[in-house]
């Protein structure tokens, strides 16, 4: 394994050790939540899809917006600071520290001044920061990084802070419990808040027109922070602005829930500083509150950072759309086992953390953990603003690709004739021409298989290519789907079916799974189609999971020549590898012609979406496979596309008794698991699903999984083997057709 | 219709962990003693015919009475979906007298509350408009799960009441 292979490997072990049980258990507790909230609107992707129309207006309008909170705030008495940079920042923030002769300063939660690091700078002018969030203050105390956008201290158990605080405050009477270490905690931190001179805090939006700023929070102590000191810092990236109060009701609604599953979050505080409350000075404790506000001092600093380069990129645009939620970590498989320690750059973490750090730190912060980003897309469905947020990944990826340089570019380049650049890693170039690779493999097997297999060439793809020995790698058919199609006499009804089918092979379903190909052929003939099969292309999705986006471009383009003819005679294109069909419905139309994109989506169905069609019209179920228990796991992007359900229906229908999975990711997501930096990673976030189905009432039942990369995955860490869903339900004996 | 109001009112404040008492104005400083622990320290409530004159609640409030009282009373709005209070920040001091003491009690006429979020805000926008332009929406006490497990009472109160005075 090469140096940097095997140090990102030895950190993620580590941190799978430390830290990644208190995250799982954290995002596990959370994530329910969230479903549970969900489930009791039916209007929630309504409310996205006005929280993102608010926010693409807002962005696209930003500098009248940012010249409205001017004049508004000024208005209200108050100044406003538009940093260019965190320096600038920092400066202006200590400059008031220093004329209101500040020594102490009390600061609620704010991933913004993380990102400009304002504490220390307020150090160095001597000024006390207290971080009053009790999360933030548990990293103050143990000095480091938070490792979640919404729950900084989300890897520490309830032990980690008793330990900690034991260790560091010596109290008479060791802590134990979450309500010693809270009432700890807030005595001590909310001593602090009272002797504070100046009070800091975040802003989850700022309304333009009147000038005030949102806080969302659960304690409280953004409140304290804002109205107790008579000085009032607020520090907002310049994104969160937003029109006026008329446009709060979504974020109201979906922030909290995405967040952490409550239908609303216990204090939304909307002030528009300097507030009207009366200064409470605890240093005369008996002065009765004087009801003027007259000595309140507010500064509104709003950080530019890059944001205003975000604007202007067509690509990371939407991170600015992000409203600090956490949903997407939480739903992601890797963050909940290495969590944001791992799954981070400087400051920001999880999924969308990618598009933050190349934004405001640059691409260096956001390659150390960009390919932690399998592209399962699960996040894309908990983004209350509807964020693609596995696009911004692939495209960061593909620009940090084009900054790299490596000296195996030999090896790969006769092999894969891609259109990125030499320069891609190695590794990537090879997973990322999965088709040409499995085309040779097929051509050449068995003896391809074996020299796989073979001691001496797995160490040389492992040093080469990272590709890791203990994977076992796919074993490629000599015949592949295209050939045994073409090699069938053609059944006596071709020609006259009730629906005419093209079937997509991917490069799987051609050179290695070919049975579920055949199954797929077997099944749709017996439901009265008429069925062709397309030849076999690689549809992007390999490149684009290895952030290659102008070989996946080629790919698509291809796809489309060979698939056209078809959809111009009218058949339906059905696909069996579910994330092709993402790739079709999801990223064609970022790689595609808008028309070509869409005709193609429109008329593109999983394979069993489509035989829940076909039974739906009408289509003689008796012919298929029926009956028995099965347990089974679907794929995570078809998922994202809420095909999953077709399968579940096809086999309620046909009579069998299915448990389904319930994580969000396999854990393999395509040439993740190969990978040997990533290898154990992968094997651990497996193990959650491997559990489910070890499970007493479980292991018995028949195992059946939708995508290839879930099968390989099960295949290692279970006895028994699986099934794609349609070899289930395939009609048990083939057909022998007639000759005409 | 608004009997119909404050009972839905009463079964969100039930699931946000806040209990609720219905009283008639004239009833309201004998019911309001039932709720209210001493020390107690509030600010003036505005309602015609309701008030805490005759009252053992201490105003105007001062820094010792934030921090020693145990319970803290001001006037709220109310959203109906979840149970919310509207505070409503003034140079009185209802918003510290909101937050600082253990217990919160808020007192809302049934014609201050306002069926929705959405609701809310077109009213938020009028009285924003009219300079009460800062306000807490506020459900249930405050809470954390910072230390592993959800506790109440962080930096907020640990407990909220609300009273509705109902025929106001
Ligand atoms: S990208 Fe979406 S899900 Fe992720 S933090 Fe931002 S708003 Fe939340």
């Amino acid at each position: 394994m090469s140096a940097d292979r095997e140090r990102k490997a030895a950190k993620l072990r580590h941190l799978l050790e430390t830290e990644g049980d208190a995250v799982f258990e954290n995002t596990t507790h959370v994530n329910e939540g969230r479903y549970e909230t969900n489930s009791h609107r039916d209007d929630i992707d309504e409310l996205r899809g006005q929280a993102r129309a608010i926010k693409e207006d807002a962005i696209e309008r930003l500098p009248e917006l940012i010249e409205a909170a001017r004049t508004s705030v000024e208005a209200n008495g108050g100044e406003v600071y538009v940093a260019d940079d965190a320096a600038d920042a920092n400066r202006y923030i200590t400059e008031i520290a220093e004329s209101k002769g500040a020594e102490t300063l009390a600061k609620s939660k704010s991933m913004t001044t993380e990102e400009i690091e304002v504490n220390d700078a307020l150090a160095d002018v001597g000024v006390d920061v207290t971080e009053t969030d009790l999360g933030e203050f548990v990293l103050q105390v143990a000095d480091e990084a938070p490792s979640h956008l919404v729950g900084p201290a989300f890897h520490k158990s309830t032990e980690d802070i008793a330990e900690l605080f034991n260790a560091h405050f010596d109290p008479a009477e060791p802590l134990e419990t979450a309500e010693d270490l809270t009432q700890f905690a807030r005595d001590h931190v909310g001593e602090k808040i009272m002797d504070a001179d100046v009070g800091m805090t975040g802003a989850n939006f700022v309304f333009a027109e009147s000038g005030t700023i949102a806080l969302v929070t659960n304690e409280g102590n953004a409140r304290k922070c804002a109205v107790t000191p008579d000085t009032h810092v607020a520090v907002a990236g310049v994104e969160k602005l937003i029109p006026s109060v008329d446009e709060f009701p979504p974020f109201a609604e979906l922030i909290a829930r995405a967040a952490g599953g409550q239908d609303i979050a216990t204090y939304l505080s909307l002030l528009s500083p300097p507030v009207d409350s009366p200064v409470v000075d605890f240093d005369a404790p008996d002065e009765p509150l004087d009801g003027s506000a007259d000595d309140r001092e507010f500064h509104l600093v709003l950080l530019d950072n890059g944001r205003t380069e975000m604007r202007d990129d067509d690509e990371l645009r939407e991170t600015l759309y992000c409203i600090r939620c956490g949903a997407c970590a939480n739903s992601c498989a890797n963050f909940q086992h290495v969590g944001g320690h791992a799954f981070g750059g400087e400051t920001y973490t999880g999924g969308i953390a990618t598009g933050w750090e190349a934004g405001v730190h640059g691409l260096d912060s956001a390659a150390e953990f960009n390919d932690l980003c399998t592209g399962c897309s699960r996040c894309v469905d908990a983004c209350p603003v509807e964020i693609d947020i596995p696009w911004i990944n692939t495209v960061v990826r593909d620009r940090v690709n084009r900054g790299t340089d490596t000296e195996f570019d030999w090896l790969v380049e006769g092999l894969t004739p891609d259109a990125d650049p030499g320069g891609v890693d190695v590794q990537k170039r090879l997973f990322g021409n999965f088709g040409a690779l499995a085309k040779l493999g097929s051509a050449t097997a068995p003896v391809s298989n074996w020299l796989a297999d073979w001691g001496p060439s797995r160490a040389l793809m492992e040093r080469v290519a990272g590709v890791d020995r203990r994977r076992d790698l796919p074993a490629f058919q000599r015949e592949t789907l295209v050939d045994w199609f073409e090699s069938r006499e053609p059944l006596a009804t071709a020609g006259d079916g009730d629906r005419e089918a093209v079937l997509y092979p991917d490069a799987y379903t051609n050179y290695v799974l070919v049975d579920r190909g055949k199954a797929a052929v077997r099944t749709l003939e017996a439901l009265g189609v008429d069925v062709t099969v397309a030849p076999c292309h690689e549809s992007g999705r390999a490149p684009l999971s290895q952030g290659m986006i102008a070989t996946a471009t080629e790919n698509a383009a291809r796809v489309a020549d060979s698939l056209d003819p078809y959809l111009d005679d009218g058949r339906d294109v059905v696909v069996v590898e579910p994330s092709d069909l993402a790739a079709f419905r999801r990223e064609y139309e970022r790689l595609l012609d808008a028309d070509r994109a869409q005709r193609l989506a429109a008329n593109s169905y999983e394979v069993m979406e489509y035989v829940y069609g076909l039974l739906e019209n009408g289509a003689d179920a008796d012919t298929l496979t029926a009956g028995g228990d099965v347990a089974y796991h679907s794929h995570c992007q078809q998922r994202t596309l809420d095909v999953d359900q077709y399968t579940e229906a096809v086999f309620d229908r046909l009579g069998y008794d299915v448990v389904t999975s319930d994580v969000e990711c396999c854990g393999m997501a395509g040439s993740f698991g190969y990978k040997s930096e990533y290898y154990e990673l992968s094997v651990d976030v497996g193990e959650t699903l491997a559990d489910q189905f070890e499970a007493a009432d479980v292991d018995e039942r028949e195992l059946v999984a939708s995508g290839a990369s879930c099968h390989e995955q099960l295949e290692s860490l279970l006895p028994q083997a699986s099934t794609h869903p349609v070899e289930l339900v395939a009609p048990a004996v083939e057909r022998v057709p007639r000759s005409r | 219709m608004r009997t119909d109001t404050t009972d839905r009112f009463a079964d969100s404040l039930e699931a946000a962990d806040v209990s609720c008492t219905r009283v008639e104005a004239a009833e309201f400083a004998d019911a309001l003693a039932g709720v209210v622990e001493q020390p107690a320290v509030g600010v003036p409530l505005g309602i015609d015919g309701v008030s805490l004159d005759d009252t053992d609640v201490e105003i105007p409030p001062t820094p010792r009475l934030l921090r020693e009282a145990e319970t803290g009373v001001t006037r709220v709005h109310g959203i109906v979906s979840y149970g919310t209070f509207v505070i409503q920040g003034d140079e009185a001091g209802a918003e510290p007298v909101s937050l600082y003491p253990t217990t919160h009690v808020g007192v809302v006429r049934a014609s201050d509350l306002h069926e929705d979020v959405e609701e809310t805000a077109s009213w938020l926008g009028e009285e924003f408009d009219a300079g009460r332009d800062s306000a807490v929406l506020a459900t249930g006490a405050s809470a954390t799960a910072d230390m592993g497990e959800l506790v109440a009472g962080v930096h907020g109160p640990q407990r909220v009441h609300a009273v509705v005075v109902t025929d106001r």
